[in-house]
């Protein structure tokens, strides 16, 4: 049992009580585990605390939906995918229109011999900082809004 | 519908996984009929709310569909998928906005079915086991994604160890301890409300 890291004999304590929950058992597994019970009462009581549970979750089934919903899932399905497909080429399309027009924008601002050059290399500056500004401010917001321990309690 | 004479419905399943493997969607659309009740129940044990359940089982087809070019036709098309339910529901649960809203919402999938034949409870008594229910659906509900998974897939879906070792791909000594753990878990719940 390679997830709890216990010793040889508790792992088979545990194999035996789970089995013997779920009717997987052997004949010589449960007159194994019968022999294990009346020597521990340790083990009879944790073997009472799990038959508990088991016997609670017996009677309980995952509740159905109607079944009209089947009747669209497919369609639903196949609109996810359209819809994906949809937003990755306009985010692709717009990414590209967007590095041409800012492109467009610098290379023509660079030649404008009309505005000071100062001018010119300041408004650049100021998108450049804007644009990483913006980033910067994304990127924080993205990384406390996983880490954020508050981020559920309601004003 | 039919694929070079052969109708979807007819068709086996790795025959449908073949030709949606080349790009054919309604082979796909076949597949997934075959398997939305039982891709939804899963999602809806892991996850535990109707809507996200069908949000998450449908986004799980269409990423599938997507990488529909790497399925084996040789291998069995639903433990396939589940990898990819499976990742897109953790994903969700380790929202912890997600996990506290179905903590509040914890017992709206789960319905109780009465022993058959069984004689009626006193109402002391049904109040008892309503209210152990009720703690046993939330102490699942909190339960680590892992041993939740292994816990859904034998009360609810039913499979033998051997069957849950094979669709998560873990020993099945993994998956008893986990369902050691997870039934630990519910039993100390239990045992705390008393």
């Amino acid at each position: 049992m390679t997830d709890k890291g216990n010793e040889p004999g508790l792992e088979r304590q545990a194999e035996l009580m789970m089995r013997a929950l779920d009717e997987e058992l052997t004949a010589e597994e449960r007159a194994e585990l019968e022999n294990r019970l009346a020597e521990q009462p340790e083990l009879r009581a944790e073997w009472q605390r799990l038959s508990r549970a088991r016997e609670v979750t017996m009677g309980m089934k995952l509740r159905n939906p109607p079944e009209e919903v089947w009747d669209g899932y497919w369609t639903s399905v196949y609109s996810r995918l359209e819809r994906g497909v949809g937003w990755l080429l306009v985010s692709i399309g717009a990414i590209i229109v967007g590095s041409w027009a800012v492109w467009e924008w610098i290379t023509a601002l660079l030649q404008d011999t009309e505005t000071p050059v100062a001018v010119r290399y300041s408004m650049i500056a100021l998108f450049v900082g804007l644009v990483i500004l913006l980033v910067s401010v994304a990127r924080h917001r993205l990384s406390v809004s996983k880490s954020d321990p508050y981020k559920d309690i309601q004003r | 519908m039919a694929h070079a004479g052969v109708r979807y419905s007819d068709a086996s399943e790795s025959a449908l996984m073949q030709w949606a493997s080349g790009g054919d969607s309604a082979a796909f659309g076949e597949l997934v009929r075959r398997n939305m009740r039982r891709g939804y129940h899963a999602a809806l044990g892991l996850v535990g709310s109707h809507d996200d359940a069908m949000d998450l089982s449908q986004d799980a087809f269409a990423r599938a569909l997507n990488h529909a070019g790497r399925m084996d036709p040789d291998r069995p098309f639903y433990p396939w998928f589940y990898q990819i339910l499976r990742r897109l529901c953790f994903n969700f649960l380790r929202d912890r906005a997600n996990r506290r809203r179905l903590l509040d919402e914890a017992g709206g999938w789960i319905r109780h079915d009465p022993i058959v034949g069984a004689a009626p409870e006193n109402p002391e008594l049904r109040l008892q086991r309503e209210d152990a229910r009720r703690i046993i659906v939330r102490a699942m509900t909190g339960l680590p994604e892992v041993q939740r998974e292994v816990l859904v897939l034998r009360e609810f879906e039913g499979l033998k160890y051997g069957e849950i070792a094979e669709l998560l791909d873990i020993p099945a000594g993994t998956v008893m301890s986990r369902l050691y753990a997870a039934r630990r878990g519910l039993a100390d719940a239990l045992e705390e409300h008393d």
